[in-house]
């Protein structure tokens, strides 16, 4: 279970996180929505150590997040899909996948590690044809599926998917949505999506957390989206130009 | 205007400039810290040594062999004002190995390397591949500056030797050419004027500097700002400090070897 409580973020004046408390529980996928800027990434990196909060405490099974006894076990259990792939230029694909796998921990023999990658890259609907080929000859669905099982490859507990289908057009961002979920169930794995996309949302979620003024405005399970009366998570989920939430026009 | 004004812009911006020089310092001593200690990435760092030293040795040999020929001839025209034309293979060859070779050797792979560095590592920091090193539970530091900043500090002292062995070539070819020495005679009194310190204190000079070069293509490069003109903030960053600083360095090994 992940448990964040009162954690606050700023950046010099720009309070991004302003007292967020969010649980997820094991085995469930949590869709984080929220407009731009509201700290959705900040939030997963938090959680990651990237980015320190400034207060308030995160938790993964009871273990501090933020002063793991050992920080490289602590980060052998997630996996993360980044917006943009994050993929390393210098490194062929087969071995971006194979990253976790060709050093430290969890580091196996050369040519296990890339038996596994070829593995992984099946699943995301890459043939072997593609190992071999570096990042910048790949589209950009081929690099989220890529970032995909970079993500999956070292059979993590928790994944976190930032902006999952942001740049892709809406069929592909459709076969990466029904792979988060077909991944999602069959690893067991606890999830943590952030999304505008409320597609995504309806096909990935379990629950769902709205992020808005610093804190989580609205959670609770998919189903109840869109009979929710928060005037806030209305106005997200329908579009509207017109509602709490003051837009630029 | 309040007369403290000026005073209290200076006081913040020599407490900015300190902040920025421990921040540099703790970098440094992060790198230096996981030279000894594993995992130890050495296929990163072959990589690096031939980034650094071995595509470097065409910029290099090139700029010593026209600084060695217009050394000679700038030596053989000063020198003709006092009858001292003789002296230009020794004071090529001395001025090669202390100051010039190290110098222009420092400064063409700062040029080169030090603004590559900081763009790679700039647009990793940008497009996330940092964070995602850290993700895969990899030492951003370690797998990324170590390597650098260690294949930078041995290669720069070998592109040193190259650049005085050239050097003084091209001051031997105009010598014999231009300026109407002997070739054995020219060869016989760089050898015998040109002492072990004069070559070793250029070589240190170029560990140095191979130090500070990867140093500032790596810090400016992991601290870049967003977006391309963060990129390329960082880029420019990284060479003129670099080229400053190897210039702020050679007089001060300059001092420590040489002063008398």
């Amino acid at each position: 279970m992940i448990a964040l409580a009162d954690v606050h973020k700023a950046f010099g004046a720009n309070r991004v996180l302003q007292g967020v408390n969010l649980t997820v529980a094991r085995g469930t996928s949590t869709v984080v929505i929220g407009g731009s800027g509201t700290g959705k990434s900040v939030l997963i990196k938090c959680i990651l150590g990237l980015v320190t909060p400034d207060r308030g405490t995160i938790t993964v099974d009871g273990q501090d997040a933020l002063n793991p006894a050992s920080r490289d076990a602590f980060l052998a259990r997630f996996g993360m899909l980044f917006q943009g792939g994050a993929l390393f230029d210098s490194l062929p694909v087969w071995q971006n996948v194979a990253f976790r796998l060709l050093r430290g921990s969890l580091k196996r023999p050369r040519e296990e590690a890339r038996a596994i990658a070829l593995e992984k890259l099946a699943r995301v609907g890459l043939g072997p044809a593609v190992a071999d080929l570096y990042p910048a000859e790949l589209s950009g669905g081929m690099q989220k599926r890529v970032g995909l099982a970079r993500a999956i490859a070292a059979g993590p507990e928790i994944i976190f998917f930032d902006e999952p289908t942001t740049g892709l057009d809406p069929i592909m961002a459709g076969v990466i949505n029904g792979l988060i979920r077909e991944i999602v169930t069959e690893m067991g794995a606890t999830a943590i999506t952030i999304t505008h996309d409320m597609t995504s949302v309806r096909a990935i979620a379990d629950r769902v957390a709205m992020l808005h003024g610093g804190v989580v405005r609205w959670e609770g399970p998919v189903a109840e989206l869109d009979s929710a009366a928060d005037p806030y998570l209305r106005q997200f989920v329908g579009g509207l130009a017109e509602g709490p939430i003051e837009t630029l026009r | 205007m309040n007369p403290a004004l000026p005073l209290a812009r200076l006081g913040r911006a020599t407490l900015a400039a300190l902040a920025a020089v421990g921040r540099v310092t703790l970098f440094a001593a992060a790198a230096l810290s996981h030279l000894v200690r594993p995992p130890f990435y050495l296929r990163e760092f072959g990589q690096q040594v031939m980034q650094i030293g071995w595509f470097s040795l065409p910029v290099v040999g090139l700029t010593a062999l026209f600084t060695g020929g217009a050394l000679a001839l700038q030596i053989y025209a000063g020198g003709a004002r006092f009858n001292a034309e003789s002296v230009v293979p020794q004071i090529v060859a001395i001025g090669m190995a202390r100051e010039l070779g190290p110098v222009m050797a420092g400064l063409m792979v700062a040029a080169r390397v030090a603004s590559s560095i900081a763009a790679e590592l700039g647009t990793m920091k940008v497009t996330e591949q940092i964070d995602a090193l850290t993700t895969l539970s990899t030492n951003p530091v370690k797998y990324l500056a170590v390597p650098r900043l260690l294949a930078a500090t041995l290669a720069v002292p070998a592109l040193v030797a190259v650049a005085d062995a050239i050097g003084i070539m091209g001051g031997w070819l105009v010598g014999i050419t231009r300026l109407g020495f002997n070739s054995a005679a020219y060869l016989g009194n760089t050898a015998d004027f040109l002492e072990p310190w004069d070559v070793g204190s250029g070589l240190v000079k170029g560990a140095v500097f191979g130090f500070i070069i990867a140093l500032m293509g790596c810090w400016f490069g992991m601290n870049s700002a967003r977006g391309a003109q963060g990129v390329g903030r960082a880029t420019k960053a990284a060479v003129v400090a670099a080229s400053v600083l190897i210039l702020a360095a050679n007089y001060a090994l300059t001092e420590l070897f040489f002063s008398a």
